[in-house]
């Protein structure tokens, strides 16, 4: 018996086995060495997973479109990048022109949320011309047609938000409100970080409840089981179709408003990164599933901002920071090889893989 | 037969391959009254003589490469328009401000073979996987914005032969900024960043060995992504050092993102900042803010008594054309770039009887590198054997707003050493 499960293990596992080991050993030695080391004081520890938290919610809140719209057509929506970036951008224009009444640091609030109600608007309104335009001719189609459309979707974004206004970049203009830092419970956060978090935790809640609440929300969820079967029970399945971009779309907005809260400049470029990572963060999670991309998000978010000082310091290796990426994504190869599913997404492989 | 056919195509492949590069290495070219070891461009009569610029004109590094083809561009007009009596023509493409965009760049201009000299490119990274591509193709190029040391070290290699450039050198800018942060600022905790492009790395880098030999500390050298927005992390770990300084001789739209950051870091809200000429141009202002206020900068004097009445001249014609001050600090270096290149090609090109016009690329290239006391906007420039032709003059500048408007360099952001 147990020479012929040695026998069984092939070079390629093998392989897997010493890459799983290998990657835990660097990780535990540097993470040992740099505690040990005992540099960096607890409030560095603090501010780094604020950090972390922040970033991670503006990729949690762009995963969920992917996630959704793999969840309900297993298509790679790879225009969605770009989708987040339109809404930043379309919000700054808002955002300027309340600046420049003096709008914007008199009724704060109001303001941030017209900016917000503009983004939102905006990739609402892609999120469904895109469906119906690039999508929808397209279905039913080898899913390698619809990725292609959405690679073409990207591209025609990108340049067409360049021919309309430039190549260059703008700046948001500053918040007053939001400069400096609030104290809650003892800890010091930055006002926008606060601010983007507790708005990303309440868009997700409110999505997480809409599909697991309402009646569209769980028609959503027939479709994604069986769109076939949830068509005969009269679901009109190109309505759910069109819902899941519209609300993939809007959340992707919103992460674009709050990407903007923080970071200030936009371009047409802007939504590239941002949408691989946040492509990463849906795998991580298991993609397809909805609470998934939200931790898949948080954790990358965590992981880029603790994990250089954390993994890397301790090994003596200068200046980290560069290899933030490899971090990342080294961490998305890990959890694929010890769950090829994703971090939650293993009901979802059982049935459809 | 059908698994023959692979090999078959494949061999046919590397014949033309062989036969290929049999031809293009033949050893000296002659056309008309030229015999050039590399090859000689014939143009017609009345036929243009092409430049070709590779800047990066796209993207938030836009204003570097727009500037300097600004540059060339009012070179062309105070040259008549004309070299030898042919038109001169202006090309160019994008390069990105990144080794891709420097690669895709340099390979297209290179397919052109009615291109005689190139002007480029704006940032380091673009230049060490482009100049060799050009020089492959014989085309000789001048850059005015590329600053980093190891482009004109002496073990560049023969792949740079073709390579000279206007702007300094970061040895200069590197050694004025550390002195100016030791000497006048009188801080001993300093701190860099780059971005792992050869420009900010090696610019950091001779900032900070300049530092400790003034007797400072460099409390850490980190380095970012140049993509990355969130600088946060990277700066609360620079902070644990408690650096007085920060030196980020990296690019506009990273630049902003650690400018702004930096002010929201807990124990590095009072560091100074410091960057250098990568960000010297209003379009930082734009993406820094408000936290920009007080921030310093090493750029190229661009200050009357540095650069004399030929620049004030040009300053004016520039407010002519375009309506607006200068986005950047490298327009006199491109200007001078083009003006060198003509006046290398008056020197060698030959016109036969009918009128056309033969340049040789060897004797171009040589030329170029025989400048000597050349009288350009940023001084007398000449060249040395590894092609650095600047006459190098580097000031720091703090300042003292944040409107991009007022941008004019000297008064805001304001010269305030040496």
């Amino acid at each position: 018996m147990q020479r012929g499960r040695l026998q069984r293990i092939s070079i390629i596992g093998l392989y897997l086995w010493a890459f799983r080991i290998v990657v835990i050993v660097v990780v535990l030695w540097g993470s040992y060495g740099t505690l040990h080391a005992g540099k960096y004081p607890a409030v560095v520890w603090k501010d780094l997973l604020v950090f972390g938290l922040s970033q991670g919610s503006i990729y949690a809140l762009i995963a969920l479109g992917y996630t959704m719209v793999y969840g309900i057509l297993r298509m790679i929506n790879f225009a969605h990048g770009d989708v987040f970036m339109a809404g930043a951008y379309t919000g700054y224009f808002a955002a300027a022109a309340l600046f420049r009444s003096g709008y914007l640091n008199r009724n704060p609030v109001v303001s941030l949320l017209v900016v917000l109600a503009v983004a939102v608007g905006t990739t609402a309104l892609i999120g469904l011309l895109l469906e119906r335009v690039a999508y929808r001719p397209l279905r039913g189609k080898p899913r390698l047609v619809p990725l292609i459309a959405a690679i073409g979707a990207s591209f025609f974004l990108e340049y067409a938000f360049r021919g309309f206004f430039g190549p260059g970049f703008y700046a948001y203009p500053e918040t007053e409100v939001l400069k400096g830092t609030w104290t809650i419970a003892g800890i010091g956060i930055l006002r926008t970080q606060a601010v983007v978090i507790v708005a990303a935790v309440v868009v997700m809640a409110a999505l997480y409840a809409f599909v697991m609440r309402t009646k569209v929300g769980t028609a959503m969820r027939a479709v994604s089981e069986d769109m076939e079967v949830a068509a005969m029970m009269g679901i009109d399945v190109d309505r759910v179709i069109v819902i899941t971009f519209v609300v993939g779309a809007a959340a992707a907005g919103a992460g674009g408003f709050l990407y903007a809260l923080v970071f200030k400049q936009v371009n047409f470029f802007m939504g590239f990164f941002p949408g691989i990572k946040a492509f990463t963060a849906a795998v991580l999670g298991g993609i397809g599933n909805i609470p998934g991309a939200m931790v898949g998000g948080l954790f990358l978010g965590i992981f880029e901002s603790v994990g250089p000082i954390l993994f890397l310091d301790g090994l003596g290796i200068v200046a980290p920071y560069q290899l933030k990426d490899v971090i990342a994504f080294t961490m998305l190869v890990m959890v694929l090889i010890f769950r090829p599913s994703g971090i939650l997404g293993e009901r979802l492989a059982v049935k459809k893989a | 037969m059908k698994y023959l056919r692979i090999p078959i195509l494949l061999g046919a492949a590397l014949l033309m391959v062989a036969t290929a590069s049999f031809f293009t290495s033949a050893p000296a070219a002659t056309m008309g009254p030229v015999t050039d070891p590399i090859d000689v461009i014939k143009i017609a009569k009345g036929q243009p003589v092409t430049i070709a610029y590779w800047l990066v004109i796209a993207g938030p590094d836009a204003s570097l490469g727009v500037d300097s083809r600004r540059g060339i561009e009012i070179a062309i007009d105070d040259h008549g328009g004309k070299v030898r009596g042919h038109p001169i023509k202006l090309i160019g493409e994008d390069s990105g401000c990144n080794a891709e965009g420097g690669t895709t760049a340099a390979t297209k201009l290179a397919a052109n073979k009615a291109i005689v000299a190139a002007i480029g490119s704006s940032c380091s990274s673009e230049a060490v996987p482009g100049a060799p591509i050009l020089w492959k193709a014989g085309i000789v190029t001048v850059s005015p914005s590329n600053t980093a040391p190891k482009l004109t070290a002496a073990n560049r290699g023969p792949d740079f032969e073709g390579y000279l450039r206007t702007a300094h050198n970061d040895l200069v800018q590197g050694k004025v900024a550390a002195e100016f942060a030791f000497k006048v600022l009188k801080v001993k905790k300093a701190a860099t960043i780059h971005d792992g492009s050869p420009y900010a790395e090696g610019l950091a880098n001779v900032f900070a060995d300049n530092f400790k030999k003034l007797g400072g500390t460099v409390t850490s050298q980190e380095a970012i992504g140049p993509n990355d927005t969130d600088m946060h992390p990277v700066l609360t770990k620079i902070a644990v050092g408690k650096p007085e300084l920060l030196y980020y001789p990296i690019f506009i739209a990273s630049g902003g993102f650690v400018t702004r950051q930096a002010k929201e870091v807990a124990g590095l809200e009072k560091a100074k900042l410091m960057s250098a000429d990568g960000t010297f141009s209003p379009d930082f202002y734009k993406a820094a803010g408000d936290a920009v206020i007080g921030m310093y900068h090493s750029s190229p004097d661009l200050s009357p008594e540095a650069l004399g009445p030929k620049y004030k001249t040009f300053l004016d014609k520039h407010q002519k054309k375009y309506g607006e001050k200068p986005l950047s600090a490298f327009h006199p270096h491109a200007y001078d770039a083009a003006s060198m290149i003509f006046a290398a090609i008056e020197k060698v090109a030959k016109t036969d009887s009918a009128g056309n016009l033969y340049i040789g690329r060897k004797a171009l290239r040589d030329a170029l590198f025989a400048t000597k006391n050349f009288k350009g906007i940023t001084g007398n420039l000449t060249c040395t054997k590894f092609g650095d032709c600047a006459d190098p003059k580097i000031a720091v500048y703090i300042s003292n707003t944040s409107d991009p408007a007022k941008w004019n360099p000297g008064t805001e952001p304001k010269k305030i050493y040496p």
